[in-house]
């Protein structure tokens, strides 16, 4: 194995960069899952559904309208539509089953994984879409003497942004500190005269909008395409497992665990880049099987 | 065990009917029926294996394929990449899933529900990811193709006797494991763990038996699936396939022996005639999916048994 020979610290640092983009991704879909695990205890594998659709939604839109206008439209509308879906799922045939066993549940968001998997195939066909991002985001900035696309700046820019609006959101708002005590006990808060049906599907809205943003953000980065549901809701669900069920900052340590480890894995060891997320939650949930921040379990 | 139950005789009447229509098949279907049966078989197999865990113990395996694809692999690779004899590999199989089995199970033993599913299906994640990138021995996302079978099960009709014997012994040997005092503990242990610990079980070398006997019997299927395509590729293995197998359970009745076989043979001919008329097909089992969840939560096989008036099992919904 020539391993060592062509990791050089630039090349780990411009690794890194693009594990960090990669990150900011998985963070932003992660975080919506582990909200609404932690909220409403759904493990919920139409998550990556969603994601796909919000990448499909953003490139219609995008292309629709055109033009850089279109890109930043599409950006903001693709996660809206996303979340607009997600509310009528949740309020039409999802808030039924809530008194259900864990894992009806979980099946029953696997057999949405399906229909909605279907209905990408139907509505956009299984040809592969790529979106371009407008001119100002376009080339590359120079960082540690390495080109850096701008976009990947971007991303690096919004993962932060997130997560000091889901900290502000659960923490500061009153809609936030009600979803956060119906986690903990819903039948208290439901006695305090709160709709917690109600509260639960605002959660799930704006978890499931963050599937879609993430979507929305990863589409110009690679192709759109059928089945890159499958393989992200795993890296999703290991991220939270791995962070502690329902903790925002969890999702984050997890997803940084998760970008960086297959960034560095691919400087590495490329053929086997794959396994090292995958050895790195073994080890993870080896030594701390409840994760590695509290679970609000 | 109540021999006069008459709908326990009708229901007897009937197996032992399917098992003779079984053995005579080939003589009278199409090929691609038979083919057809050998799959349902080999799927059937799988998911009554699963739902050893699953059903009697109340385990969540979320990633039960994977000693499926271990399974067919290590005969595939045995018999490809050895010149020893392919019924040799045909054992290997299974035993190679057991070994997997033990392993995975000692990490994942001391987490239960939801904890032990998710630590699990990431092990078993894990497995998948080196047998999809290992090109120089797995064959990466290739997999094997045209393995050489003996030449007793490469017809068509051989390989389905063999897989129809082999399941129907495994089976079997799976039935008198639920009904032997095994059994009867582990699904104690599904019931009420804090019990069966106070009067002195050994609730997680129990469970870990459980985990090693499914994880051999995924192996069998996992032979059997060699034996039947001749072939082996990591999406045996991929955490989807898990998830259909649990549905299989589910859509049988996961509180019931045969449950799981049914279930597979529901989803196996779905998948065949919904595929005749359109590719959708997983859109109708998606749908079909959440009508059994809305309106028949024992799965299809359980409430027919509950028409038939017999009380229901004990089952684990209760508890959590």
């Amino acid at each position: 194995m020539e391993l060592a020979s062509h990791v050089t610290l630039a090349a780990l640092g411009q690794q890194t960069l693009v594990g960090l983009s990669r990150t900011t991704i998985l963070f932003i879909v992660s975080s919506g899952l582990s909200l609404i695990l932690g909220v409403l205890r759904i493990p919920n594998v139409s998550h990556g559904s969603l994601y796909m659709i919000g990448a499909f939604i953003t490139w219609t839109i995008a292309s629709a309208i055109g033009g850089s206008a279109g890109f930043w439209a599409a950006m903001a509308l693709g996660p809206l539509a996303v979340g607009l879906l997600s509310l009528a799922v949740e309020r039409g045939l999802f808030c039924r089953l809530y008194e259900r066993e864990h894992l009806m549940l979980l099946l029953f968001t696997f057999a949405l994984t399906l229909v909605f998997g279907d209905m990408v195939k139907f509505v956009w066909g299984s040809d592969f879409r790529s979106l371009s991002v407008p001119h100002a985001m376009q080339g590359s900035l120079t960082v540690l003497g390495l080109p850096f696309p701008r976009y990947n700046l971007f991303l690096l820019a919004v993962g932060p942004l997130v997560a000091w609006g889901m900290w502000y959101l659960t923490n500061r708002t009153r809609i936030g500190k009600i979803a956060r005590a119906a986690a903990v006990d819903r039948e208290i808060v439901a006695a305090m005269g709160i709709n917690v049906s109600w509260v639960f599907a605002f959660v799930f809205c704006i978890g499931c909008f963050l599937a879609g943003l993430g979507g929305a953000l990863v589409a110009p980065t690679q192709n759109i395409t059928q089945g890159m549901d499958h393989s992200l809701i795993m890296e999703a669900f290991l991220i939270v497992i791995m962070g502690g069920l329902g903790n925002i900052w969890g999702a984050l340590l997890g997803a940084l665990i998760f970008g960086l480890t297959d960034a560095i894995g691919i400087l590495v060891w490329p053929q086997f880049a794959i396994v090292f997320p995958y050895v790195a939650v073994v080890i993870v949930l080896f030594f701390r099987p409840r994760g590695l921040l509290k679970s609000v379990w | 065990m109540e021999f006069t139950d008459p709908a326990k005789r009708k229901a007897q009447v009937a197996g032992l009917a399917l098992m003779a229509a079984m053995f005579f098949l080939p003589a009278f279907a199409p090929r691609f029926y038979v083919y057809l049966a050998a799959l349902i078989l080999v799927r059937g197999l799988l998911a009554t294996s699963l739902n050893l865990v699953l059903g009697y113990g109340g385990m969540y395996q979320f990633h039960h394929t994977v000693f499926y694809g271990v399974g067919a692999y290590a005969a595939a690779l045995m018999i490809t990449k050895t010149v020893l004899s392919p019924w040799l590999g045909f054992l290997a199989g299974p035993l190679v899933a057991a070994a997997l089995s033990l392993v995975m199970g000692l990490i994942c033993v001391r987490l239960s529900k939801l904890y032990f599913g998710m630590l699990q299906i990431s092990l078993g994640s894990l497995v998948w990811a080196i047998v999809f990138r290992w090109y120089s021995f797995t064959g990466g996302d290739d997999g094997i193709h045209n393995i050489p079978l003996p030449a007793a099960i490469s017809s068509i009709n051989g390989s389905y006797y063999f897989t129809l014997v082999v399941s129907l012994l495994s089976l079997a040997a799976m039935y008198l494991i639920v009904n032997s005092a095994f059994g009867r503990v582990f699904q104690a242990v599904r019931d009420n763990q804090e019990r069966c610990e106070t009067i002195g079980v050994p609730v997680k070398r129990q469970q870990l038996m459980g985990l090693v006997l499914a994880g051999f019997f995924g192996g069998v299927s996992g032979v059997l699936f060699v034996a039947v395509e001749g072939t082996v590729f990591p999406d045996l293995m991929f955490w989807t396939l898990s998830l259909e197998v649990i549905i299989m359970c589910l859509l049988g009745g996961w509180f019931t022996f045969l449950g799981p076989m049914l279930g597979a043979a529901i989803i196996v001919i779905l998948r065949t005639v919904v595929g005749i008329y359109t590719e959708y097909w997983t859109f109708f089992l998606g749908v079909i999916l959440m009508l059994i969840i809305f309106f028949l939560p024992e799965g299809v096989l359980g409430y027919f048994l509950e028409r038939l008036g017999r009380t229901r099992p004990t089952s684990a919904v209760s508890e959590s």
